[in-house]
Parts: C-alpha cells; sequence; structure tokens
C-alpha cells in the first residue's frame, strides 16, 4: 500500500522476539513475493509498483532477484533461530506489480529460491499473479513446469470503456483467452479479479463482465469495488469532478448482482470478495492471512507475520536491494502484537469468511453485540447457536461495522 | 499634575454626575476617550482606544458589559468642578443594571450617531433616564461622517425629547471637534446632587466587580452621609457586614481617599469574593449608627432565560462547573444548577438575564476555559398548571408536567422595533409569525418608524433578533421588557429517534406552530444523521401523537473491499482510530448521533442563512 504504518524500529539482523518462534510450525506457513515492477502504472493503483522509466537500470529484474534471494536465505536464518525446524512453505503467493512481466523463467527461478531457502511441502500451493497482457501460452506451460499451481489474472471488467478508465491495457477479450489458454496449460485453478464500481461502469457492463468469467470456466472469482485511494490520479480526477464516483448504494446492487451471478453458478462466497467453486479451489495463502497464519513476505514493502509480529520492508527497490546487499534486514518497521490487538485482528480478519468466527473470541459486550447483530439480521442466527460468527448477505455488505460492533 | 478633583469631600454644589446613553457603535467610548483626554485625566501615552472598555471581549463586539466609571476636573469659567462620568451597560439585558446607573446620575447625554439616527434600545434608555428625571443632553456624534445628517437626526431628537434642535450638541468624539462644549454643558444644564451631609451614611451599590487580587470592587455612589475607611459597613438587602478596607475613587485608575461625601461616586473594598455579597441596587451603610431606610430601588436579578450547557467533551464537565463557580464571582444574575441529558449527558441548566448575557457567558466559558459547549435552544419559564390545581414552573422542557394541565401561562414582552419604514411589511409579517400583537406605530421622522408590540418573550428569545437583521437588511434595532403573563396553548413537542425521545431537542412551542417545529427538526435530523446499519425512524410526537416522521435509510455498504496482508495492521489502526471517534458520538438508544449534529441541530444558522438569500434574490430582481 503507498503509506505503510507506523510501527517500532526493526532490528538490523531481521531477527524476531524468541516468543514469535515458540508457535512457529503451529500455524499454516507462507511465503509471499512482491514484484514490484508494472509495465506502466494504472491511475487507480496505490501498490508499490514502478515502471522502468521510473527505477532505471540499477534496480532492475535481476538486482531485485537477488535481493530477493538475499532475503529469503536471511528469513530461513532468522526463523532458524528459535527451538522449532524451520517450517517449509505450504503455499507461495507472487503478487505485484506484475509478476508476469518477469517471465515464466524468472519466476521459476523465484520459487527455487524459496524451495532452497524455506523449502516447500509436497502439496504445496503456488499461485502467481498475471496481467493478461503479458501471458502467453508458452508463458503458462512455462509455469507448470517450474511448479506453480494456480494463476490469478487481473481481468477487471470485460468493458472496454471500463478499463480505459482504469487505464488497463488489455482488451476485453484478453483475460478470457488468457485464462482459457492457462487451464489449458494444465492450470487446475485459475482465478479472475474483477473491479465493480469503476466510473461509468453500468449494470449491463457488469453483467457482461460477470458472463465473460463464467465462459473463461475459472473455479475463482475475486471481485473488489473501486477504492479510489489518495494519492492516486484518480483520486484527482475524482476530486476535480472528472469522474462520477458511484454512491454505496449502487455498490451494494453490484455486488448482490455479483453474488448472485457467481453463486448461481456453483461459485459460493468464502470471503467477502472472494467466490471459489469448492474447498481446493480456494486460496489456501490467503486463508493464511485471515485466519492468523505466519508468512514470510519478501521482496520491497512486503509485509510478513510470524508469532504476533508483524513487519514490512522497505519500499523502494533501490534502497531495498542496497540493504540487502550490506547484509542487513529490510524491514521498515515492525509492530510486536499484544493480546488485544491479536483479539482485534481476529475479530476483523475471520468475520469476513464464510467460515466465520468462534464467539470465544467475543467478550460480554462482543457477544451482546452479536445478538444484536443477528437480530438487525446481519449475523446468521443458527451459526451463532453452534457458536460461531457468520455473517449474512446483508451482514457481508455490513461487515466493517458489524466488526466495530463485536469489538465490544 | 494635582488637581481640584484629587481630593474627596466636594462641595456637592461643584459636582455633576452623568451617564451617557448610547447605542453600540454610534461612538460611547470614543467620547468616553475623548474627555478622558480633554480633562487630562488620561495623557497622551497612557492612551488606550476605549479605554473604558476593558473586557476583551467587549472590545471584540463593541459592546460594553461591565461598567466602568471615573472623576475627571472641569472648569467651567474660572470655577472648578468634579465631574462623575458613570459608564452604562448598553444592552436591553442589563436593563436593572442600567437603571441602577441612572439612579447614580442627574443628567444623561443622549449619544446618536448623525448618520443613523436613534436606534431601539438607546431609546428605551432614554426614557428610562426620563422617568428617573435626568437632565438630557442631546449630542449627534460623527458629524464629519460623508453620510452624516445632522440636520435629519437634530430635528428627530428634538421631536423625542421635546427640546428645540438648535439645543441638540453637534460633535465628533473622533477628532474631538465639540466635546468640551459637551462638558460645558453638563455643568450649565445638570443639576448638582443633593443629599443630606449630616445623615447616617447611605451609599447606592451601581455596580460590582470581581478582581482576581482585590477581590470584589465596589462602584457606589453617596447619597447622604459620608462614607470613610477602617469601619464595618452593612448591606441592607441582606444584612451582611464587612470590614471597609478601602475607599477612593478612578480617575482613571482606583486611588485611595479619605472617603466619599454627598454625590461623590468611588469604589469600596471590603475583602469579600462573590459580587453576590455587593449586590448591584444595594444600600451600603454602617454598621453602628447605620440608616434604618434603604434606599429606593432594590430588586434581586431575576434569570429570564435558561439553556443547558453542556461539554462537548463529557470529561470537561469538572471545568465548566470550576469555571461557572468563577464566572459566579463576576455575575449575580447568572444562575445554575446541574443537569443531565440522555442526549448531551451531564451539563447544567443555566439561567441569563437575557440571550445576550447567555452569549456573553458562553463566549466567555468558551475562550477563558478553553470549553467547547453545546447550548440548549433558550426556554423562557413557563407556569403550569395542572387539573389537580398545582402550579409549576417550567425552566426545561424536559421538567413538562406528564398529568393532565389545565392552564399554561408564558411571559409575555413589550417589544419595540425601530427601522426604516420601507421595512414596515416585513417585520409586521415576522412579527405575526411569532405570534405578536401590534400595539401601536409612530413615525420618528418621515423615513423612520417605531412599531410597539406585545409579543410572547419566547418568541423572541431564540432567533427574533437575527432573522429581524436579516429582513431589514440589518437596519431594524429592537428592545424589549417584560410584562408579565399570560395565557397561551403550548404544547410540547419530543423528538423520537427509534422511538426514543431525545431530550436536548424537546421544545415548548404554540400549539400552532407543533407541526412546523417538528418537521422541521425531523427534516434537520434526517440529514445531519449519518446513515446506521439499521433503519432510523426520526419521529416528532406531542404526546403519544406523531405528528411528523422522517427516516434515515440503513446503511448498505460499508466493507472494504480488499483486506490482504499487506493491508491488516493499517485496517487494524483505522478500526482503532475509529473507537476513538465512535466515542465522540453521542448514543441516543442505539443510535449514533456524531456532536455536530446536535450542534447543527440546535443552531438556527440554517433559518437566518435561508433568508438572507432570500432577501439577495429579492434584491437581485429589484
Amino acid at each position: 500500500m503507498s503509506t505503510q504504518p507506523t510501527g517500532d524500529p526493526a532490528p538490523e539482523d531481521g531477527s524476531l522476539p524468541a516468543s514469535a518462534l515458540t508457535t512457529l510450525g503451529r500455524r499454516p506457513f507462507g511465503v509471499y513475493v512482491h514484484v514490484p515492477f508494472c509495465a506502466t502504472r494504472c491511475g487507480y493503483c496505490d501498490f508499490n509498483t514502478y515502471t522502468a522509466d521510473e527505477l532505471g537500470s540499477s534496480a532492475g529484474f535481476d538486482g531485485w532477484l537477488d535481493g530477493l534471494r538475499a532475503e529469503l536465505e536471511l528469513g530461513a536464518r532468522v526463523l532458524a533461530a528459535g527451538d522449532n525446524p524451520v517450517p517449509a512453505a505450504e503455499t507461495v503467493f507472487v503478487g505485484g506489480g506484475t509478476p508476469s512481466l518477469l517471465g515464466a523463467d524468472r519466476l521459476g527461478e523465484v520459487l527455487g529460491a524459496i524451495r532452497d531457502t524455506f523449502g516447500l511441502t509436497a502439496g504445496v500451493e503456488v499461485t502467481t499473479e498475471s496481467n493478461p497482457e503479458s501471458t502467453s501460452p508458452e508463458f503458462f506451460e512455462g509455469l507448470r513446469r517450474a511448479g506453480y499451481t494456480r494463476v490469478s489474472l487481473g481481468m477487471q471488467s470485460a468493458a472496454e470503456h471500463v478499463l480505459r478508465v482504469l487505464e488497463r491495457r488489455h482488451t476485453p477479450g484478453r483475460a478470457v483467452e488468457a485464462a482459457q489458454e492457462a487451464r489449458a496449460a494444465g492450470f487446475e485453478h485459475v482465478s479472475l479479479d474483477l473491479i465493480y464500481g469503476t466510473p461509468g461502469e453500468s449494470t449491463d457492463d457488469l453483467r457482461a463482465s460477470l458472463d465473460a468469467v463464467l465462459r473463461a470456466g475459472v473455479d475463482h472469482v475475486s471481485a473488489y469495488s473501486l477504492i479510489v485511494e489518495d494519492g492516486t490520479a484518480m483520486a484527482r480526477k475524482v476530486r476535480r469532478g472528472e469522474l462520477p464516483m458511484p454512491d454505496e448504494d449502487v455498490l451494494a446492487e453490484r455486488y448482490e448482482l455479483i453474488d448472485e451471478v457467481l453463486s448461481g453458478a456453483g461459485l459460493g462466497w468464502y470471503e467477502v470478495s472472494n467466490w471459489a467453486s469448492g474447498v481446493d479451489a480456494r486460496c489456501g495463502h490467503n486463508i493464511g492471512y485471515w485466519q492468523g497464519g505466519d508468512w514470510w513476505g519478501a521482496g520491497p514493502g512486503a509485509h510478513s507475520h510470524v508469532g504476533g509480529v508483524r513487519w514490512w520492508n522497505v519500499k523502494h527497490p533501490a534502497r531495498y536491494s542496497t540493504m540487502l546487499g550490506e547484509g542487513k534486514s529490510p524491514a521498515a518497521a515492525r509492530e510486536v502484537l499484544d493480546t488485544a490487538d491479536q483479539r482485534v485482528e481476529r475479530i476483523m480478519l475471520e468475520l469476513r469468511l464464510a467460515d466465520g468466527l468462534p464467539v470465544e473470541v467475543l467478550d460480554d459486550a462482543g457477544l451482546l453485540a452479536a445478538k444484536q447483530a443477528v437480530a438487525d439480521g446481519l449475523l446468521r442466527a443458527e451459526a451463532l447457536e453452534t457458536g460461531r460468527c457468520v455473517l449474512t448477505d446483508r451482514g457481508r455488505l455490513l461487515a466493517d461495522g458489524v466488526v466495530t460492533r463485536l469489538l465490544g | 499634575m494635582s488637581t481640584f478633583a484629587d481630593t474627596t469631600f466636594t462641595s456637592p454644589e461643584r459636582i455633576r454626575n452623568f451617564c451617557i446613553i448610547a447605542h453600540i457603535d454610534h461612538g460611547k467610548s470614543t467620547l468616553a476617550d475623548r474627555v478622558l483626554q480633554l480633562t487630562g485625566v488620561l495623557d497622551e501615552r497612557a492612551y488606550r482606544d476605549q479605554y473604558l472598555d476593558r473586557m476583551d471581549l467587549e472590545r471584540e463586539r463593541g459592546i460594553t458589559i461591565k461598567s466602568q466609571n471615573v472623576r475627571l476636573p472641569w472648569q467651567v469659567d474660572g470655577a472648578d468642578h468634579v465631574l462623575h462620568l458613570i459608564d452604562t451597560p448598553g444592552h436591553v439585558d442589563f436593563t436593572y443594571e442600567v437603571s441602577r446607573s441612572l439612579a447614580a446620575c442627574e443628567g444623561a447625554i443622549l449619544l446618536v450617531d448623525a448618520a443613523q439616527g436613534i436606534e431601539a434600545q438607546t431609546l428605551a434608555n432614554l426614557y428610562l433616564a426620563m422617568e428617573h428625571d435626568l437632565e438630557i443632553i442631546p449630542v449627534l456624534n460623527k458629524i464629519d461622517l460623508p453620510a452624516a445628517e445632522p440636520d435629519r437626526y437634530a430635528a428627530e431628537l428634538a421631536h423625542i425629547i421635546g427640546c428645540e434642535e438648535s439645543d441638540v450638541l453637534r460633535v465628533s468624539a473622533k477628532s474631538g471637534q465639540g466635546v468640551s462644549d459637551v462638558l460645558d454643558s453638563v455643568v450649565l444644564n445638570v443639576p448638582a446632587p443633593s443629599g443630606d451631609a449630616d445623615a447616617p451614611a447611605r451609599a447606592m451599590i451601581f455596580d460590582s466587580v470581581y478582581d482576581t487580587y482585590r477581590g470584589v470592587i465596589t462602584y457606589i455612589r453617596v447619597m447622604d452621609g459620608r462614607i470613610t475607611p477602617r469601619e464595618r459597613i452593612r448591606m441592607m438587602s441582606t444584612g451582611a457586614t464587612h470590614e471597609l478596607l478601602e475607599v477612593g475613587i478612578i480617575s482613571p485608575d482606583q486611588k485611595p481617599s479619605k472617603g466619599l461625601g454627598v454625590g461623590e461616586v468611588g469604589y469600596l473594598i471590603t475583602g469579600v469574593k462573590d459580587v453576590r455579597q455587593s449586590r448591584v441596587g444595594d444600600t451600603v451603610t454602617f454598621d453602628k449608627n447605620g440608616a434604618e431606610q434603604p434606599l429606593p430601588g432594590y430588586r434581586d436579578p431575576v434569570p429570564m432565560v435558561y439553556s443547558g450547557l453542556f461539554p462537548m467533551d463529557g470529561s470537561d464537565y469538572p471545568v465548566l462547573r470550576d469555571a461557572l463557580d468563577k464566572l459566579l464571582l463576576n455575575d449575580a444574575a447568572l444562575t445554575y444548577e446541574p443537569e443531565t441529558s440522555g442526549a448531551l449527558g451531564f451539563g447544567f441548566r443555566c439561567g441569563f438575564l437575557g440571550l445576550l448575557h447567555l452569549e456573553i457567558t458562553r463566549a466567555r466559558l468558551e475562550r477563558e476555559f478553553n470549553l467547547n459547549l453545546i447550548s440548549t435552544a433558550p426556554n423562557v419559564v413557563y407556569s403550569v398548571t395542572l387539573e389537580d390545581g398545582s402550579d409549576t414552573d417550567v425552566t426545561n422542557p424536559s421538567d413538562w408536567p406528564e398529568g393532565k394541565i389545565s392552564e399554561v401561562r408564558e411571559p409575555m414582552a413589550k417589544c419595540t422595533v425601530i427601522a426604516p419604514s420601507e421595512f414596515v411589511g416585513p417585520i409586521m409579517e415576522l412579527c405575526q409569525s411569532r405570534r405578536g400583537n401590534l400595539d401601536g406605530m409612530d413615525y420618528l421622522s418621515e423615513t423612520r418608524v417605531e412599531l410597539r408590540y406585545t409579543i410572547p418573550l419566547a418568541e423572541i428569545v431564540f432567533d427574533f433578533f437575527d432573522h429581524l437583521k436579516s429582513r431589514t437588511r440589518g437596519y431594524a434595532s429592537m428592545d424589549y421588557e417584560e410584562i408579565g403573563m399570560q395565557a397561551s396553548s403550548l404544547v410540547k413537542v419530543d423528538i423520537l429517534l427509534q422511538g426514543e425521545a431525545v431530550d436536548a431537542f424537546s421544545a415548548i412551542v404554540h400549539k400552532d406552530n407543533a407541526y412546523s417545529y417538528g418537521s422541521r427538526m425531523a427534516n434537520k435530523l434526517q440529514e445531519l444523521i449519518p446513515r446506521q446499519q439499521f433503519e432510523v425512524p426520526i419521529q416528532a410526537s406531542v404526546g403519544s401523537r406523531i405528528i411528523a416522521r422522517e427516516t434515515v435509510r440503513a446503511m448498505r455498504k460499508d466493507v472494504l473491499a480488499k483486506c490482504y496482508g499487506g493491508d491488516i495492521s493499517r485496517k487494524r489502526k483505522l478500526l482503532e482510530k475509529q473507537k476513538e471517534g465512535k466515542k465522540k458520538m453521542k448514543t441516543v438508544g442505539r443510535v449514533e448521533v456524531p456532536q455536530e449534529a446536535f450542534v447543527a441541530a440546535l443552531s438556527t444558522d440554517e433559518g437566518s442563512g435561508k433568508e438572507d438569500k432570500e432577501n439577495k434574490d429579492k434584491k437581485g430582481k429589484k
């Protein structure tokens, strides 16, 4: 994200408090790799990405890959400092940015570096994000050979004018094609990302996008309402009145449409913005985020979590490479969560899941609020009776407010 | 430089006591400054603009809240005289204090802006002065302004006072032109004070001020006998006695003296710390061989307008309490008692002499004590008779009796409005919409008219003056005086959120206005209350009858679409911030209402703003 949280200073050697390592291996463990490169910057995006022009030659792909290797080695050393063995990665997720810009060979090297450091479990889930315009049948085949098991494609919309507002470079049909190519290359798990609520997008545009998604035959869909982040080109246009933002009621209707079409096609929600055709089709890596799993996030600006300690790396690729070149941890800052923080996070994250949140996490006031939320039609009555807080369809759209209420 | 005025016990025939009656901005303080300079009491170096208005707030608003007075030397035809200039508060809320200042004088300068003519409050104070048989010296100020019309307003003043146009003095207090003539006229025309120098001492308190270092400073005018220090004095209304530590004169700072004789004006210090022990209008005498009869005219201050004051931040309640305690030291008219509001939390129900008194008190609390306050709509005192024959006074809508009501009486006011005659229509419209009854109308001149109304006090304490100003493009002035109670068809309108009454919004209104109040509030709140996770009905009711209804639709979407590994810390911090923000919300039942919504719903800005716009539109069409 463009703004990083404030935290405490992180130690230069990247070491973690002993307490963080005592539970290592008891939670799911994953590795996230951040690819900070994009061919161009999209007007709505506030992610930590850079175009070639912005970076110059010093911090190119190879420099980044060297840094990444160094960080993964550092990570394995840091985790080995405790009494528990370093866990092998159950999930790997390469995000960005535009990982597909690296090409299948380099993405293969990335996975190799993880295998060499943390190791990979037998059934490891390995996902990479890709932009439709930088993929090809050969690319997908290369990924398969390298060991990737899952592809997530940034489709966003099937309407040309919407893609234009988002400044996406692919043509409307390309995402579906890419998904089909990925499936042809042997990927069982392919996901498409949609963005809804873009200025100028009509309900029919969204319907057309959903039709295209279904045509592509993917087993996973993520859909996000467009958030105009401060500091983006789009935020400036909205502020100047050049782009009319849809109101929250329209966004709610769009969400309901998405949910209706996807569940009608056998894709059920498992997190407020994610749908999958079955338990196997869910993104195990992301579930780790929501269920308090451990992961090492490598790459510029990447966030990590191990045993109640969260930290995040310096954002700029040049600085990232320099720090690792000097043998230092690239962490910018960190925070050690106390029990109260951890409880807040559990409520905030687990409530987003279709599996919900166990009521034991709530205090008395929170439990009372949960009962009230059932009365308001925001939590499922039958789920609460069996000890879980699960959002209703309406509740999913008001999840943030429900979280605030459950915090007591 | 020593003068004749430096020593006291001056022979009464050499003394002249006078005040200045003027409207805000008509130049009273400038004239007072000029007089201080001209008499040599204030030298150029020590000169400070508007020396007499000491409080910052007064300077800012250009009004005098607490009067000051000063002893001045002046010679006419080689004969030494002592002038006591007694400054009077200039606003209707302080009519009683004005009347006591007038009672300390034998004459008054009627100071009127030569470009604007006399205003309603000035007229009211002029009539008050004439009732006290004061010699009136009419003076037109600002004659050097390009817009001045001295001939026109001299005719107007002559018409009102019943003097010759040539008797009206013309000055420019700013340049000093004509000011010495005014002082000469005071000596020549204002009667010397009279009193029995051998009788037991009697002095009238016309002001008392709390000073952090000296305690209460009491301003007196000696009527009979002598007031001398180091004796015990008695306050005749309460019988309380105090050691008289110091007696002195002001010229322009406090100077201790050997005492004060008949007709003289000065100050007393007794060491008391609360102005309530030294009340305006009370008579000071000596404890031993004191007077038997107090001077006439003492009255306890009676609050006319009540309002709830609540700290925005509930934890400021003790600060507010201490602040009110401190203000009380200097304000004998202010009353307060703790009040608990379901909507606004802990605060105080405060009684004020009038709206300005309320505004000033609130502004001082906010400024001097760094408080952020919400004040509820001002309320008059209603007298309610129940069917069982019992009577209650209601100063707060929350105390409106539940039982069957046989009669409600409300305070009425005699209201005078002076404005250019072109605005008669809009003024009449306004007064009629406020349940006013026209008593009479007089043309003060061809283009200026005085309208007299009997109008419920409740209708003028809220936003009447704002509306009057906006309908007359600021040209109207008004004054009012309470004239007793009258039976009226009044009801209490409650505003309910999700079926729960919000006490802060309850109001007592005439039954014909209940619907418009109810629907206006419901409408305002519908706009001000943010959408919640559930539908919020807003209703206005009289008793159990719903008279208006609005709905805040349920919010449909609040969820931030993405929450992945890199979003978690930021999002948790956001939640913590929201939780802090939630603390600043007031919760009515389950409805979270931001403070700003209360402030906006209780403010009158919207109403007068609309009218301003209307006026602008009308102007545009002309």
